[in-house]
Formats: structure tokens, sequence, C-alpha cells
């Protein structure tokens, strides 16, 4: 084999071994990844019932509080994660070796999607025990649609990792300021054709509005009227940015990194 | 290569630097600081000027199968010196080859060879354990798993680590993560390993350890060369085939310790230990001292000076300056050269 792709791929599994086993060696994550986002589901499910909204909509909350544990795994783990590393003193360590970079990153996503995996089935679990969503249907769509939202997703909390390099501290001001307004411009709780559609469209540049939206169109077909665009062209729209945002990932760290080794910000000034 | 580049030419230039397991030429690095507004306010100065040079003109060779030592107080520029070398910060001016290729082009060929251990470093994650943090730092440089773990086993065993490999790392002490630390940089088996401080605040029995494996390490390697910072000058002596002393960002001097030594040999080191003067500067008019440093040891409240003569008649004017003040002398030693007293004759100061 290449040696390019063997030092790629075992850098790969290296780096998603520690987000593998953190997601599972400490039972606390039951407590913070499950029962926080299942109280944050409890509210919009009262809320909905309250109003005697169609069932589907409770099948949407839940639905969207399994994809809060993507989402929170990208903001958290992925986008500000290069600023953590520096701060611990791995990221010279990662800078120093000869991996790609990309093999950082990507293991970082696929360790990621692993935990944030069994977190997300967690929560659709408890969600559909406790709260008795609709029938669901299953079409083999929603597979590739899943799949390409996750790695649009992922790439997209590449692009910003790269761009945290150099922001140091504000990386984690950022990740703050971002969390609550995404969630509610990707109708995370409700359908995002609700915001209205210049509002949606605009929200679909992140790849979780979309994702959400197919799948729901999918998942509940006799609420399909509510979904932004069709699910054949949001597909489109995420394969697109599943391409770009990767692409971006990649000319922008290799941008930050020769920046950092000009300026001397891949360590700590006491590293 | 770049169009219209020489073939011939740029091949002999690599294999001219193939010589050498690191060369350094004209190597400069100069880091810009924000200034406060304060400091913006005032007039520029030494201190709140906005460049800081931390390397300045450096040149060093050092060949393969060495065990060099950079040997310089904090702020020396060591450090920053170990960064560019390891490809992590790029110089402002000249340049610089590990292994035969420049830091600024071919980091991938640098990179699969060298490996980096900072003192004081507790890279890693702490629900790993110590092995799982070692392997997984193993699997960036291509090395087979299987591999790494027996590599990682030996290697915690060398290091008085191997009960503890299966223990967290956050359960780990300060000292353990270092050795652990050891055990990551070595675990790649790299040509050229850069250690920065590697005994720093560790315990002396851990320090034995690690300048034990080090020194082993490369007398049993014939190709495995080590870079190696301290301030440590017992270390450096101990342990260097040789020694460059920075200080200020400049390399002062670069031989064999023994060679160093022999520099003030000719002169003579005078030890004193006294109570605190009021002024010093007395020192310096008296004919015959090289140069001497000064330190207050804050628990016995006390002096120690370190002189370098070259006429032993300066003894009694030191002697005079000191009992004309009424103050005690202490203890007075005359002693054999160290690179301690290279740096003084140097410098004017101590190490630390």
């Amino acid at each position: 084999m290449n040696i390019h792709l063997r030092l790629n791929l075992r850098a790969i599994l290296g780096r998603a071994y520690p987000r593998v086993i953190g997601s599972l060696r400490e039972p606390s994550w039951i407590f913070f990844e499950i029962l926080l986002p299942v109280l944050a589901i409890a509210a919009y499910v009262f809320i909905y019932q309250a109003l005697e909204a169609p069932p589907e909509f409770v099948g949407f909350v839940i639905l969207g509080g399994a994809m809060t544990a993507f989402w929170l795994n990208v903001l958290w783990s992925m986008a500000a994660q290069l600023y953590w590393e520096k701060e611990i003193g791995n990221l010279q360590l990662y800078m120093m070796a000869p991996m790609s970079r990309m093999s950082l990153l990507g293991g970082m996503a696929v360790g990621g999607i692993f935990g944030s995996s069994i977190h997300a089935s967690a929560t659709v679990l408890i969600g559909v025990l406790l709260f008795k969503g609709p029938a669901l249907v299953f079409p083999l769509m929603l597979i590739p649609i899943f799949l390409v939202t996750l790695i649009a997703l992922y790439g997209m909390g590449m692009m910003f990792a790269s761009l945290y390099l150099m922001w140091g501290r504000e990386a984690w001001h950022m990740a703050s300021l971002m969390e609550e307004p995404i969630y509610f411009v990707s109708g995370f709780y409700f359908p995002v054709k609700a915001l209205g559609f210049w509002v949606a469209l605009s929200a679909s540049v992140i790849p979780i509005t979309l994702g959400l939206d197919s799948m729901r169109q999918l998942l509940f077909p006799s609420v399909a009227a509510w979904g932004l665009f069709p699910v054949e062209i949001e597909l489109g729209i995420l394969v697109v940015l599943a391409i770009i945002f990767p692409i971006m990932a990649r000319i922008a760290l290799a941008r930050m990194e020769n920046l950092a080794r000009r300026r001397g910000g891949l360590t700590l000034r006491w590293q | 290569m770049a169009a219209g580049a020489d073939p011939v030419a740029s091949e002999s230039n690599w294999w001219n630097h193939m010589n050498y397991a690191v060369e350094t030429k004209n190597l400069c690095r100069v880091f810009k600081r924000k200034r406060s507004r304060k400091e913006r306010k005032q007039e520029p100065t030494k201190e709140n000027q906005k460049e800081v040079v931390a390397l300045d003109d450096v040149n060093i060779q050092v060949k393969e199968g060495e065990l060099f030592g950079l040997l310089g107080p904090n702020g020396a520029g060591k450090t920053t010196l170990i960064k560019i070398l390891s490809t992590l910060l790029l110089p402002t001016k000249g340049e610089a080859w590990v292994a035969g290729h420049n830091v600024a082009e071919d980091t991938f060929n640098i990179r699969m060879k060298i490996n980096s251990v900072s003192g004081g470093e507790s890279s890693g994650y702490g629900l790993l354990t110590a092995r799982e943090n070692v392997w997984m730092f193993s699997q960036f440089y291509d090395v087979p798993s299987k591999v790494a773990k027996q590599r990682a086993d030996d290697l915690f065993k060398t290091f008085g680590l191997y009960e503890k490999r299966n223990q967290k790392m956050r359960t780990l002490s300060t000292g353990e993560r270092q050795k652990m630390g050891m055990v990551r940089g070595f675990i790649t088996d790299p040509d050229i390993i850069f250690l920065d401080e590697p005994t720093l605040g560790l315990d002396v029995n851990a320090s034995r350890v690690i300048r034990r494996f080090v020194a082993d390490w490369v007398r049993e390697h014939e190709k495995k060369t080590v870079l190696l910072t301290t301030h440590y000058m017992m270390e450096a002596e101990e342990l260097c085939d040789r020694v460059a002393i920075i200080d200020k960002g400049k390399v002062l001097v670069c031989d064999t310790p023994e060679n160093l030594k022999k520099t003030v040999r000719r002169s003579s080191t005078l030890r004193l230990e006294i109570d605190p003067l009021k002024d010093y500067s007395k020192f310096r008019d008296i004919p015959g001292i090289r140069n001497f440093s000064k330190k207050v040891n804050p628990e016995t409240n006390r002096s120690e000076l370190v002189f370098v003569i070259d006429d032993e008649a300066a003894v009694s004017d030191i002697l005079s300056v000191v009992t004309g003040e009424g103050k005690r002398i202490h203890e007075l030693r005359k002693t054999e050269p160290t690179l301690e007293d290279v740096f003084v004759s140097l410098v004017g100061r101590a190490l630390e």
C-alpha cells in the first residue's frame, strides 16, 4: 500500500480512537448527552401537545433532539477542538507529525460521528418510548440523506476548525455565539419553512437545516408539505455542500498552518 | 522543483546538507508582539519594543550520530530553535536543514524522521491510558500497531512506568506524564530527536534514568542523533559530544565540553559565599578578573559569587572588597572549570 495512504489511514484511526473510547468510557455521558437533550425535547413536545399539533410534530422534535448530538459535536468537538488541542499541548505534536492535517480532522470527525450516533440513537429510543411519536416509515433514501448530511456537517466543522486555529480564545466565544442562533434558524424543533423562505434558504448553508428537513419529509410523508424543497433537490444541495466544505477545510487548514508557522501560533508561548 | 532550476546544482545542494543531521545557516527568528495601549503611547524602549529577536544569526552543524547540546539560560532561544527544526515555526531569515531537507519547504520528509519531547509537557488525553496515548501518537508516524505496542511496553519498562501503563493518564503524576512523553517521543524510533529540557522539574532518580537512556540510545544506534537543550550545565557536560552555548538568541561558542573548559582552564574559578554587598560593581575594576556572576540565595540570604580570574593576584583584591565593606566570607573555593564557568566567562552572569 502507498505509504501516504497507509499513514493517513492509521492517523485517522489513531485520532478517532480517543473519541470512540471517550464516548463510552465515562458513564456521565448518559446524563449530559441523553437525559439533558430529552428534557429539551420534552419542553417542545408538551407545547405541541398542548396546541394539539399533529403527532408528526412530536416526531419532528425527537429527530431534532437526536441531531442535536451531531451539531453539538461539530461545534464543540470539531470547530473549537484545535484551540483546545493547542491549550493542552497536543496541537504541536499533531502538527509536527507527518500525516495529512485532513487525516487529523477526519479522525476527529469519524470518532465524533461514532460517539454522536450512539447518543443520537439513545435519544431517539428514549424519545419514542417516552413521548410515543407517530408511526414511522424508513425509506431507503433516508440513508444517503443522513450520510451526506453528516459529511457536509463535519466538513463544515473541519473548515471552522481550520479558521479557529488562528482565533485562539475567540474560537470559544464564536462557538458560544453560534450555538443558539443556529439551533433556531436550522429548525431543530420545528419545520424550517415556518421561518419564511428566505430565512430558511439562508439557513440552508448549514447542512443540518436541509438534512433535518429532508429526513422529516421522508419519515413523516403525511406532513411533507412542510418541507422547504423536494427531497431530491435538498439531497443535491447537500451533496454540493459535502464536496465544498471539505475542500474549503483543506485549503483553509493549509493556509492557516502556514500563517501559524510564520506567526508562531501553533504553540503557546510556554510550550 | 521550480521551472528552470538547475537539477544538478539542486542535487548537490541537497547532498551538502545530507552530511549533517541538522544544519542552520544565518538563522534568525523575530517575534512581533502586540504592544499595549499604554506602551504605544510611550517612547519605544528595549523593554517595550514591538519586535523580539529570539534567534540572531545562528549557525550550527550537528553530525549524524551526535548527541549535541544547546546550553543556555531561560529565554536564550533554545526552544525557538527546536520549534524551527521540528517544522513548527518558520525562520524569519536564514535557512535550516534537518536530515538534509529544508525546514521551510520539505516538511513531510523531515517529519517522518524526527520526534520531539519537551520537559513539562502534559500532552495526550486524560481519559486514555498511558499505553493508549502513546499508541495513538505512534499512528501518526505509520508505526504498525503491533510494533508500537511492543515498543511501548519496552520503553515503559525502561522508564519504570510499566506497572502504570494501563492507568488513565489523568491519574499519573507530573513526573510520570513526563516519562510518558519520553515513551511517546521514542516509540516512533526517530532518526533525529529533539529533547527540550527533558529533565525539567524531575526528581534526581527520574532525571538519571532519562539521562542514562538518552546516552545509551545514541551510543547503541550509530546513526541516531539527539539535539538536547538544557540549562543544567551538568547535564550538558555529562551527555553531550558537543555543546553550543546560546544566549539572547546568539550562539556564543560551540565545541566539545572538554575544549570549552580548556578555554577557561588557563584561568581559575573562584567561588565565594558572602553576606550580600551593597555594590558589586567594584569587582569590575579589579585587574585580572575575566568575568564574574552573582546570585543571591534567598534561603540563606547569602551572595554566591563566581569569578573567572586570569591572574591569581586578583584574589586578594576580591577579598579586600568584601572585607572592606565589613562583610563576612562564609565559603571560599577554587574549583576546576565547568561549563557554567565557560558561560560566566562569556556573558558575565550565571546560567540560572
